[in-house]
């Protein structure tokens, strides 16, 4: 209701300035000169305010750097995660510095040249050092992110095969996720949709022996401190698992199968324990309050991140990092595949 | 030619079924606001959904009737909204609305050509337009709802009706809208392309082209090479819609069925679409830079700094932007190496980006700046250039964008690089040449308060969206309560919204500043910014032909403001050399 009123008054407000404006314009015309030529007091005035601008916006800037710190990329919980936040760091540098340089000086300079009859601008076609000089900074310094960005990329995507993983699957569809865990073979059976039946929900193929020991299960349980290969897939659009915290983020496509490697660092109990969670989560926890919501704990998150239909909003999946020990007890609980045919 | 002028005209031939480029332009231009107006409402619905979720909204209700039971928005309308919005804006208002209004208006006008090579062609290109946004709007009304699977409309979700309603019948009117869109798009394109090839005026060598014909004139080119890979891919998805072909679809299962469809790749349409989708984002900027060129040397009384530079980055930019569609993949499971490859290329194109910031900047540098509203939002359209593209460093990275792909920093990216730069543009461009198309002038004041509410208020919605996206926060989701990690970002959404609805309800002052004094504005002068370019020598009244006499001579650049030892601080293109000149070679 409130929102409504605002926008009344705004409606209001606007048709209240067009008349004043319109009353100044015609007595303009009655005195005969054109109200529409910028003069040199428009100039001063409008330059002004673009100064004024630049330190409105730079303030606004700082402001929401400053209280908006907590919401700033959620803590990393991966092993690339930190490579990939270091990045980050220093390409948000990088950003920040061109960005605190050219807007002043884009700024700066409007007011400063402000016009005026008296004066008159300097010609100046070119200059052929300058424009050698920001062809090249951008030159070298982009040199250096590309060299840094794919050497990330790389050990990101191509995790060394020695330490060997442990395999899962993660199932997307029409509106909820599924994990399913290869077994004691540690190998995932064979499925496909045209397998789907009952509670063969996955697909998986009877006939195929390393199906047998496979677990599906709802909610992503993972070890601490090992290397897990997620492997995607999906059944009827395209859904992509997001993991913010794992800086982890892939395509599950129907008719392929994607992957992606990852170690988690931290297990579901050391974040809830670590002091910027606590910070955030009560900080959470206060809001949630005030409108008499349930108090809320920290978990981890697989969300879909690839639009896929009405529900796509609240497609995600629960995903717990536990110690191997709690890990292993939690699986051995988990029904096999043919225990559950 | 000639001749043509002494055709009669009747209200149809001048007004409706027009062949002269001046009246198409107009055409465009009013259309193209027609269509921004249905788009802002539809981000200002979202909004209020976004900020409030599951507040009672009774203009909800109003407006979008059983797709918001109670005045609460359905999660489907939600995606249609979006998914329309991003389409309307994206090409009908900043490809049309822009490179239509602009490439026709000015082409002619500045190359001195007596109209476009083909005047009949460019009216098909205007009308196939008008039809494609009708077919568009007619959508909006079809029982199933209109297309919902977002403005790229992957398949499978949209191949498959059985995948959400608006997969339906809107689906198939989005896809034929968009037909008739590219052959509006290419009819006009090729016309421009020839039209500065063959038609430049004596002594208008390329080099001494408007830095705003070699934007559209390059953008033209894009158009044409681009668009029929995106007429390709959705061919190939009304194929796999109606005739049951796979190009896009393999082992699925939808809503309880399991389909047919063997041996297809959804991301094949993806790379089809970005083979466009990412020119498609120079198509909208280069013309608003190649206005903001104009504009800003126009009223800095300074030559635009570096034109070799500018000219040649505009081309640098348009190469590369035809390999580096891949950055909109680099989680689709696409090989690492060919992921490095488009990180590779597409950091490179903020090279010849920076040239050109760098060069606006200079171009400031000891001007004598008329700050005229056009003058406004092209310094408005560098601040945002630059804002925006910064974030292209983090976004183009492909280990970065693990991190961000698809969330809201997306959207505060694109809409601050493309949507306010060239939005910014295109409001320049009214502003300076509604003179020139209405023989009127616009009201100063009114587009001084315009730009300061827009100017603010655009920062304000989405400057904010980059937290929102580094905390994680999906884009395209209906709302962010059902993730109690996100509930801290509420307050920013709310912030958000209340710029947007006051930014919104600013562009009421555009829309009377413009329609009003197109009707009964002041009466314009024949060169009111004392510009240098040939449009200004045409008379106030539009004639067929644009010249009463001869076709003006071209003797200089189009940037001779402030020349040492000229009286006047401007020196037209058609003024001849002094014999001063002459010795010095310039
Ligand atoms: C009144 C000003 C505008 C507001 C408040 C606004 C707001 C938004 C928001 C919040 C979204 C994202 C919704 C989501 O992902 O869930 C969106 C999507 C989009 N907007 Fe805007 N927008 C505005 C103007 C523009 C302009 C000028 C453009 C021109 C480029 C534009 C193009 C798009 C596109 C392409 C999308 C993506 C649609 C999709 O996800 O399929 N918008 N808009
Ligand atoms: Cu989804
Ligand atoms: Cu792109």
């Amino acid at each position: 209701m409130e929102t409504l009123l605002f926008i009344l008054v705004g409606v209001l407000g606007i048709i209240a300035i067009v008349q004043a404006v319109r009353v100044f314009e015609i007595s303009a015309r009655v005195k005969g000169d054109d109200e529409n030529k910028v003069s040199d007091k428009d100039n001063r005035t409008q330059g002004l305010l673009l100064l004024l601008f630049l330190f409105f916006f730079l303030g606004a800037f700082a402001w929401m750097v400053y209280s908006w710190d907590s919401v700033i990329l959620p803590k990393a919980a991966s092993l690339h995660g930190a490579d990939i936040d270091s990045l980050w760091a220093i390409s948000m540098g990088v950003i920040i510095v061109a960005f605190l340089v050219t807007q002043p000086l884009l700024f700066g300079f409007s007011f400063l040249f402000r016009g005026s009859k008296k004066r008159r601008a300097v010609y100046m076609e070119h200059n052929n050092k300058l424009e050698l000089f920001w062809t090249g900074v951008p030159a070298v310094v982009l040199a250096g992110l590309i060299l840094y960005g794919l050497t990330t990329w790389s050990e990101t995507m191509n995790p060394s095969p020695e330490d060997e993983p442990l395999v899962v699957e993660v199932y997307g569809y029409q509106f909820n996720w599924k994990a399913r865990y290869s077994g004691t073979d540690n190998k995932l059976g064979y499925a496909n949709v045209r397998l789907i039946e009952g509670v063969n929900q996955l697909g998986l193929d009877v006939n195929d022996v390393s199906s047998l020991d496979d677990k599906v299960t709802n909610v992503l349980h993972l070890p601490v401190d090992r290397p897990v290969m997620l492997k995607f897939r999906a059944q009827d659009v395209i859904h992509s698992a997001y993991m913010p915290h794992f800086r982890v983020q892939m395509n599950a496509v129907p008719g392929t199968e994607t992957q992606f490697q990852f170690e988690p660092t931290m297990t579901t109990a050391e974040m809830r324990q670590d002091p910027e969670v606590v910070e955030k989560v009560k900080n959470i926890n206060e809001l949630r309050s005030a409108q008499g919501k349930d108090p809320y704990e920290f978990d981890y998150m697989l969300l879909c991140n690839k639009i896929c239909g009405s529900a796509h909003y609240n497609m995600n999946m629960k995903v717990v990092v536990q110690t191997q020990e709690q890990f292993d007890k939690w699986l051995q609980e988990q029904k096999s595949f043919a225990e559950t045919l | 030619m000639e001749a043509h002028a002494h055709h009669k005209e009747n209200f149809i031939t001048k007004y409706i079924f027009s062949t002269d480029h001046k009246m198409i332009s107009k055409q465009f231009l009013i259309t193209g606001v027609v269509m921004g107006i249905v788009g802002v409402i539809m981000s200002l619905l979202f909004r209020l959904q976004l900020a409030w979720p599951n507040q009672e909204w009774p203009i909800m209700e109003a407006l979008l009737g059983k797709w918001a039971p109670d005045g609460v928005m359905d999660p489907n309308m939600y995606l249609a909204l979006v998914t329309i919005h991003g389409t309307i804006m994206v090409f009908f208002v900043l490809t049309a609305g822009l490179s239509g209004t602009f490439s026709n208006l000015l082409i002619p006008l500045q190359i001195g050509a007596r109209d476009m090579a083909s005047g009949f062609i460019n009216m098909l290109s205007y009308w196939f337009f008008f039809v494609s946004s009708v077919i568009m709007l007619a959508s909006l009304f079809v029982e199933s709802g209109p297309a919902a699977a977002g403005w790229t409309v992957y398949p499978p979700l949209s191949a498959l009706p059985e995948a959400m309603p608006g997969s339906g019948m809107g689906m198939t009117l989005w896809l034929v809208s968009m037909t008739f869109f590219i052959v509006s798009s290419l009819l006009g394109a090729l016309n421009y392309i020839v039209t500065v090839l063959n038609l430049r005026t004596k002594g208008m060598s390329m080099t001494r082209l408007p830095l705003t014909i070699w934007a559209f004139f390059v953008t033209a080119i894009i158009g044409v090479l681009s668009f029929p890979v995106l007429f390709s891919a959705a061919l190939l998805l009304l194929f796999d819609r109606s005739l049951g072909t796979s190009f896009y679809l393999s082992d699925i299962m939808v809503a309880g069925e399991v389909l047919q469809n063997q041996g297809g790749s959804p991301v094949l349409y993806q790379h089809l679409f970005w083979f466009l989708g990412h020119p498609e984002v120079y198509i909208i900027l280069l013309p608003a830079l190649g206005i903001s060129s104009e504009v800003i040397s126009t009223n800095a009384r300074k030559p635009i700094f570096g034109y070799r530079a500018m000219v040649g980055s505009i081309l640098a930019i348009a190469f590369l932007s035809f390999i580096v569609w891949g950055h909109h993949m680099f989680v689709t499971g696409m090989n690492p190496f060919l992921g490095s490859v488009f990180t590779f290329t597409t950091l490179l194109i903020a090279i010849p980006s920076a040239v050109k910031a760098f060069n606006y900047i200079t171009t400031l540098w000891k001007g004598n700046l008329r700050l005229t509203p056009a003058m406004l939002f092209s310094i408005g359209l560098v601040s945002t250039f630059i804002t925006g593209g910064l974030t292209g460093l983090i976004l183009g990275d492909s280990a970065l964008d693990i991190n961000v792909h698809d969330t809201y920093f997306v959207v505060a990216h694109f809409h601050i690089v493309m949507g306010l730069s060239a939005i910014f543009g295109l409001f320049a461009g009214v502003y300076h040449w509604f003179p020139k198309m209405f023989g009127r002038k616009m009201n100063k004041t009114l587009g001084y308060l315009h730009f300061w509410v827009t100017f603010i208020c655009a920062y304000g919605v989405f400057f904010p969206m980059h937290f929102l996206g580094m905390a994680g926060l999906p884009r395209r989701y209906y709302t962010n309560t059902a993730v109690p990690m996100f509930d801290d970002l509420t307050n920013i959404n709310v912030l958000i919204s209340y710029f947007a609805i006051l930014g919104g309800v600013a562009q009421v002052v555009f829309l009377w500043n413009f329609f009003y004094n197109a009707v009964r504005g002041r009466k314009a002068e024949q060169n009111p910014w004392q510009s240098n370019t040939l449009e200004w020598t045409t008379p106030v009244e539009h004639i067929h032909g644009n010249w009463p006499g001869e076709l003006p001579e071209v003797h200089r650049w189009p940037y001779d403001y402030s020349k040492p030892g000229m009286e006047e601080d401007f020196v037209p293109q058609t003024v001849p050399l002094t014999e001063k000149e002459m010795q010095t070679g310039h």
